[in-house]
């Protein structure tokens, strides 16, 4: 008898001849989020994936309900296919099920058998009922109910038998790298790193650009993107973050250009340079975290304007979130408490007292040309850091 | 880039000699200053010579210092130990408006127990009215705790006269002095100046982070707010913090050299410091008073800019100083102490602190005074329109 984890995954059943594919991906993806763990197995066997070898459960566990891709798992035993075994195993597990519920009442209960080797001797029917005899012998609190037990003991009878009681919910999703890669504009507020979570979970591989302009911003606002990228890192794997130096174009825009217009001619210079860098990454998209009417530059006409600036679709899956939708799932991805750390855009010099609410595409393709745009977006990304994570 | 340090009331580079003593402590000093054997006596003599270095300097009795954990937990220990102790004879407490955040949130906890508080208010140049402070003083005023040298804008309390009104006007009253900013700086007299307790801190004289003294006349009492093996006497359990204490004394000494070697030199770095200000950068504020400021700190403001901007491109630069009030996203607020001395919000927003110490150079002034006048003319391109 031995301790493993069972993990199923979902979506990926749907892709038919993609589905070596996904699955790699996946189980590379396990592996990497296990990788803390010495001498941990990753076995794949049909429709599953099985965790031996390791003695942190509970950490275990933690650690694959950040995996995209694994809709659920269930810390499980695995005996020979051997009937006095498995019967073993199942009160043993039964017992630790119940001492962990307390109590002394009566707790009602049922068998699931499902038989994938059929050079098994007992039908499954057979199985759960002798099973569920067993049970009732060795544990004087239990009572059947087939229709709706408080808990279900499952058997699986494959290359072994594996028997389990809980499931545990996954994050759900596709597993990273099968759907390519987007550039992800963080900026350090709540949003972004939960857009970027968004679409990560779709599978899509993450590469970060964040605009830094020190010294109107200090070096804290920069360590705190690091720190945002890396709490990402544990969803989504490595990310390449890409910090711009961002003070020169604002300084060029604040002399040149009209005050209201600053903020939306900003946010398309920056969509300009994040999508030379996806270019450069091989990313095919940009994400923002921004989210209909949230400030003055969200309006619908600022993000057309906003939009028009690039070619590359541009994904942004918290449009039509309220903000505390948004800060619910920060908090559950663990980004909130960095992005909540004040020393983001401290200095509010470029931001206009009355910006432009209803901008005008013409108006600020005029105000574009007033600086030397192509010259300012070279520079910027010829000088742009590149930290891994 | 050559670094221009001048942070120092921030936190003072630390000597090489405080480092090899902070080091030969660790490796050859290990044992419990409170064992018995010998190795114990060993530790226990490495803190006497410590407490006498210390005591020294403010001209004190060495068995009157008590090592702690830095400033916030001697301030913490005064105010706290007195209020606990004396409660019974009295439950009012006077400060002052301009205290360091380790005065003024321990007196918001002891409000909340049902203490009252008097805030004594300030001038513009930051000084408390000892006229002022005399009316306050009750039957039932049990303490009354006034920094020495304020931390933003140097302002010097007169500390022997405030003592005379205090004992005058009530002498069972414990007078309390955050001297954390002045200590090595100015000289002390705390048994002159009828002080009963005294905060000091070392890493504001060369010394090492987290250590730090508290001088307690003898006679006074005060109830320990660290309860355990009843170490330093029964006023601070814990066992002591020997390489803490052994590079404080060393930083001590230091410092009493200077003081009495080169008693004016940092008033000279500050004449150099103003004079160069006036002539480079006329629209400069200095924000408190001239004439009664500490010789090391001197606050200046830039209407209409961002102290923090300042702050970053001198950093660029090679100059670390630091901003005269908070500036951020959520946190808008204006620094008490300059709010309190009737400082304008458009300048407290702009004020940068510059602070030096005895390893300041004059040529440092110069060339911060240089690079100053040319980062203050372009951050103001792009000041607020």
């Amino acid at each position: 008898m031995e301790k493993v984890i069972l993990i199923r995954y979902g979506e990926i059943h749907l892709k038919g001849q993609n589905r070596p594919f996904f699955e790699k991906a996946l189980h590379k993806n396990i592996i990497r989020a296990l990788s803390g763990f010495p001498d941990i197995k990753v076995l794949k066997a049909q429709g599953r994936y099985y965790i031996e070898d390791f003695s942190d459960e509970a950490g275990v566990l933690d650690a694959l309900t950040r995996v995209f891709g694994i809709v659920s798992m269930s810390p499980a035993v695995k005996t020979e296919k051997d009937f006095d075994m498995v019967a073993r195993a199942a009160v043993k597990l039964m017992g630790a099920y119940l001492d962990r519920q307390g109590g002394d009442g009566q707790v009602t209960f049922k068998v699931e058998s499902r038989r994938a080797d059929k050079s098994f001797p007992m039908d499954s029917m057979t199985l759960s009922s002798k099973l569920g005899g067993r049970l009732l012998k060795a544990h004087d609190r239990l009572a059947v109910d087939v229709h709706y037990p408080q808990v279900t003991l499952n058997v699986e009878i494959r290359e072994q038998a594996y028997i389990y009681i809980e499931s545990i919910p996954g994050a759900g999703g596709m597993p990273v790298g099968t759907n390519g890669k987007a550039a992800l504009l963080l900026s350090g507020g709540i949003d972004s790193p939960v857009a970027g979570y968004m679409i990560a979970k779709r599978g899509v591989e993450l590469t970060a650009v964040h605009f830094h302009s020190f010294p109107f911003t200090s070096d804290r606002a920069k360590e705190k993107v690091i720190d945002l990228c890396k709490r990402l890192t544990r969803y989504c794997g490595t990310i390449r973050l890409h910090v711009v130096p961002f003070t020169k174009i604002q300084q060029e825009l604040y002399e040149k250009c009209p005050d209201s217009q600053l903020t939306v001619l900003m946010r398309r210079f920056m969509m300009k340079i994040a999508e030379r860098i996806a270019v450069k990454e091989g990313a095919l998209a940009l994400i923002t975290g921004e989210s209909i009417g949230q400030v003055a530059s969200q309006t619908i006409e600022s993000l057309a304007v906003t939009n028009e600036a690039v070619s590359m679709p541009v994904f942004r899956p918290l449009i039509g979130f309220d903000k505390l939708e948004i800060m619910e799932i920060a908090q559950k991805i663990g980004t909130y408490e960095v992005s909540i750390l004040p020393y983001e855009d401290c200095c509010t010099i470029f931001t206009p007292k009355h910006p432009v609410t209803h901008p005008r595409l013409d108006r600020i393709k005029a105000s574009e040309l007033l600086v030397d745009g192509d010259a300012l977006i070279q520079e910027a990304v010829d000088n742009t850091e590149v930290i891994v994570l | 880039m050559k670094l221009i340090y001048l942070d120092n009331a921030a936190t003072t580079p630390v000597l090489n000699e405080v480092v090899e003593a902070v080091a030969d402590c660790l490796r050859n000093y290990f044992g419990n200053p409170s064992s018995l054997h010998r190795l114990g006596i060993k530790s226990e003599k490495l803190i006497k010579e410590a407490a006498e270095s210390l005591a020294a300097v403010l001209h004190v009795a060495a068995d009157e210092l008590i090592f702690t954990s830095g400033g916030t937990e001697a301030n913490n220990m005064a105010i706290l130990g007195t209020a606990l102790a004396r409660q019974r004879a009295g439950r009012h407490l006077i400060t002052t408006a301009i205290e360091h955040p380790s005065v003024l949130r321990v007196f918001e906890h002891l409000e909340a127990q049902s203490f009252e508080v008097t805030y004594l208010p300030v001038d513009k140049s930051g000084l408390v009215s000892s006229d002022r402070l005399e009316k306050e003083i009750r039957p039932d005023t049990i303490l009354v705790s006034i920094m020495h040298v304020n931390n933003e804008i140097g302002s010097i309390q007169p500390i022997e006269e405030l003592g005379r009104i205090i004992k005058g006007a009530n002498p069972n009253t414990v007078f309390h002095v955050d001297a954390i900013q002045s200590f090595g700086k100015l000289e002390l007299y705390p048994r002159k100046w009828s002080v009963d307790l005294m905060s000091l801190s070392g890493h504001k004289i060369h010394g090492p982070k987290g250590i730090g003294a508290l001088y307690i006349r003898k006679g006074v009492r005060l109830q320990p707010i660290l309860f355990g093996g009843g170490q330093q006497r029964g006023y601070r359990s814990g066992t002591e913090n020997l390489a803490g204490i052994a590079g404080l004394g060393v930083a001590a000494k230091f410092i009493r050299h200077e003081l009495e070697n080169r008693p004016v030199y940092l008033y000279e770095l500050k004449n150099r410091l103003l004079s160069g200000l006036k002539d480079a950068l006329p629209q400069a504020v200095i924000n408190g008073s001239l004439e009664s400021g500490a010789p090391h700190i001197v606050n200046i403001g830039f209407p209409g800019l961002k102290g923090e901007v300042v702050l970053h491109a001198l950093e660029d630069e090679g100059v670390f100083v630091s901003t005269g009030s908070a500036c951020s996203s959520r946190d808008r607020t204006v620094s008490h102490v300059l709010k309190a001395i009737g400082v304008d919000d458009r300048v407290a927003g702009g004020s940068i602190r510059v602070s030096t110490s005895y390893l300041t150079t004059m040529d440092e002034i110069d060339a911060f005074i240089r690079i100053l006048a040319s980062v203050v003319s372009r951050v103001e391109k792009y000041s607020r329109r």
